[in-house]
């Protein structure tokens, strides 16, 4: 089917493009890294208290690296007129947005599984016992920052003052999947069951849902310049 | 039209301060303070009145392409974030001295700050691009976004909230509400709605005018 | 304009050559006029037409960190057609880059880019080409190939637009000549009418009363 081939290439190629340069995910990493140091720094040696934060902070540097990570998802379509080429392409346009989504998603992925690495490592918390249901809520969440961060990205990527935009933007529509996330993972690392966050894992699913719609219906609107 | 509008609205916000001040009651608990309520709740209404219009504006324009439609989210939006902010600033004042804090995280002033928030973003992009195409085709995407967003604002700060504090804080509206409170408020939210379609069709004046230089 | 022609667009900078190939290619909406491609209106249903058009820009639209063929492969998938190795190989060797197929786009010429470019339009096989200044920074071989390029084009039946501001390059090919000047189309004349200086002296007054003109 033309449509899943379509989002499956733009996928291949951007995966392909970051394997070869490699420049976001290295950064990303070593940037994770060293908010590691600063949530240390910021909250002081009393392990109490960041144990306390810890579930704010897991959220605070996903969301701070997806910050970075994400407004660079078409930069690459600068270069050398490429985005022009993807709006001559034929077809439903939404398929790109699928495909930018899924290439998101990914990159998201990695930079969370190294986040929460080293967060169970520098600050010793055990994250491996909650680890499935963490997963979910991680999955869920994730869906929802680049769902949005993934439209956002493409709309600003010829704005002035992107840089400043894209935050602006993205922001404060991304609260209710922060306090989602954040107060799930909290109640799942104080050892609750995964049924007593049910009602925020469908929030976050019901969100992911409403914001990937509206990223595929409004895809061609913002791809046309 | 609008003059009738503009005069309609001086009327109706007379009648709403006699309302207010005159006719209705000084609350048990509160006090006069509590006659804040009729600039706060008919503002945070008229509010969400201006984003449900930003919505329409932004669905029709990417609809049809027609100019109007975005003067009109545009006219909205800014309408929007000046009674949003007014809903804020008055809700803090109010808080006062009934709180004890300026501020408080309290549901409903967390949603309308993160609604604030929202549309001051709507206006920014509005700002940053030149191009009338271009920026009514992004203003509608976010207004359409932002606008769809709200009830999943609001679910997720009412969870939040009762995660966190035990509901000890009172709500902008006594209750039971008295009628004559009902009704203060009543005219004071007609008046409102006036005034706010007063400025919007001034706005949207203005917005065609700039246009078409 | 009719299958099987080329028409050159002379113009100096600014004059909206680049603009006026971005409308037809349905990049740009104009503000007045029509535009019909294969008897369907491009400007209700840009998207019926836009399987017809190849565009060739100044940036050939390709990935630097992709190789040759991993580029003719993205876009001849994303156009919804046949990516086997065996058309990918053929269109890279009628541009004669298979030689190069595997290396990464960065370390290409502008020459050999604009060829891979080419090579996407033969894979597409559009009807309409639409070139933006196909000449500028390529040597005599490179321009020698672009023009035979569009010569095999017309003989498969192919309508070709190309705007250029530098004068021996493209007129060999084309059936008509246009100068546009300050956004509008000033001439647009049969080059069997013209014979070379005469299209220079027209070209020169012309400009030169446009840029002296408030």
């Amino acid at each position: 089917m033309s449509y899943a081939r379509r989002a499956w290439i733009i996928l291949w190629k951007d995966l392909l493009v970051e394997r070869r340069s490699k420049e976001q995910l290295n950064a990303l990493l070593f940037f994770c890294l060293l908010l590691l140091f600063l949530f240390q720094f910021a909250l002081g040696p009393d392990r109490e208290r960041l144990a306390a934060a810890l579930p704010g902070l897991l959220w605070l540097g996903f969301i701070l690296a997806g910050l970075l990570g994400l407004a660079r998802s078409f930069l690459a379509e600068r270069e050398n007129d490429c985005w022009e080429g993807l709006r001559l392409t034929p077809g439903d346009k939404s398929a790109i947005y699928l495909g930018k989504l899924a290439g998101n998603c990914v990159l998201m992925t990695a930079v969370e599984i190294i986040l929460v690495v080293l967060f169970g490592v520098f600050y010793n918390v055990d994250l491996w016992t909650p680890a499935a249901p963490l997963a979910l809520v991680l999955a869920l969440g994730t869906v929802g920052l680049a769902a949005v961060g993934t439209l956002f990205a493409a709309m600003t990527t010829h704005v002035r003052a992107r840089e400043l935009l894209f935050p602006v933007l993205l922001l404060p529509v991304q609260v209710p999947v922060l306090l989602a996330t954040v107060s799930a993972t909290q109640a799942l690392l104080l050892g609750q069951p995964l049924a007593d966050v049910a009602h925020w894992l469908k929030l976050l699913a019901g969100a992911d849902l409403v914001y990937v719609t509206i990223g595929l219906l409004t895809f061609e609107f913002v791809l046309e310049g | 039209m609008t003059r009738v509008l503009g005069w309609l609205a001086v009327l109706g916000l007379l009648a709403g301060l006699a309302a207010g001040f005159g006719y209705a009651p000084s609350e048990a608990v509160q006090g006069n303070v509590q006659r804040i309520m009729y600039l706060h709740v008919p503002s945070v209404l008229t509010a969400y009145l201006a984003f449900g219009l930003v919505l329409i504006g932004s669905i029709a324009y990417l609809a049809t392409r027609r100019p109007g439609w975005d003067r009109l989210a545009g006219s909205a939006g800014e309408l929007g974030v000046l009674f949003t902010g007014i809903t804020i600033v008055s809700g803090s004042i109010w808080g006062k001295p009934t709180w004890g804090t300026w501020w408080t995280w309290d549901a409903r002033l967390t949603s309308t700050a993160v609604l604030f928030c929202v549309y001051v973003g709507y206006l920014l992009l509005r700002s940053l691009i030149e191009d009338p195409d271009a920026r009514a085709r992004y203003a509608a995407v976010v207004g359409i976004l932002g606008a769809v967003n709200i009830p999943i604002v609001h679910f997720s700060v009412k969870w939040w909230r009762a995660l966190h504090q035990p509901s000890t804080i009172l709500g902008p509206e006594p209750s039971p509400i008295d009628p004559a409170i009902g009704l203060a408020l009543f005219v004071n939210w007609i008046a409102f709605t006036l005034l706010f379609a007063y400025f919007l069709s001034r706005r949207m004046e203005i917005a065609r005018l700039e246009g078409e230089t | 304009m009719a299958a099987g022609q080329c028409l050159a667009l002379l113009g100096p900078n600014g004059a909206g050559k680049t603009t006026l190939l971005r409308i037809l290619a349905t990049l740009l909406r104009p503000t007045a006029g029509a535009l019909r491609i294969n008897d369907v209106d491009a400007l209700r249903e840009p998207e019926r037409v836009r399987p017809l058009l190849s565009m060739v820009a100044h940036g050939a639209h390709v990935y630097e960190d992709l190789t040759a063929r991993e580029n003719l492969r993205f876009w001849e998938t994303l156009r919804g057609g046949d990516v086997s190795p065996a058309r990918l190989a053929g269109a890279l060797s009628q541009v004669e880059l298979d030689g190069v197929a595997d290396q990464r786009v960065r370390t290409f010429s502008a020459g050999m880019k604009r060829r891979l470019a080419l090579a996407r339009v033969l894979l597409g096989q559009a009807r309409v080409l639409l070139l933006d200044e196909p000449f500028t920074g390529l040597d005599r071989r490179g321009r020698k190939w672009v023009n035979e390029f569009l010569l095999a084009f017309k003989a498969r039946g192919g309508a070709a637009v190309v705007a250029t501001h530098s004068f021996g390059d493209g007129l060999g090919m084309a059936d008509r000549v246009g100068i546009l000047g300050q956004g509008r189309l000033l001439v647009d004349r049969p080059t069997a009418d013209l014979s070379a200086e005469e299209l220079h002296r027209l070209y020169e007054s012309l400009t030169d009363s446009v840029e002296e003109a408030p």
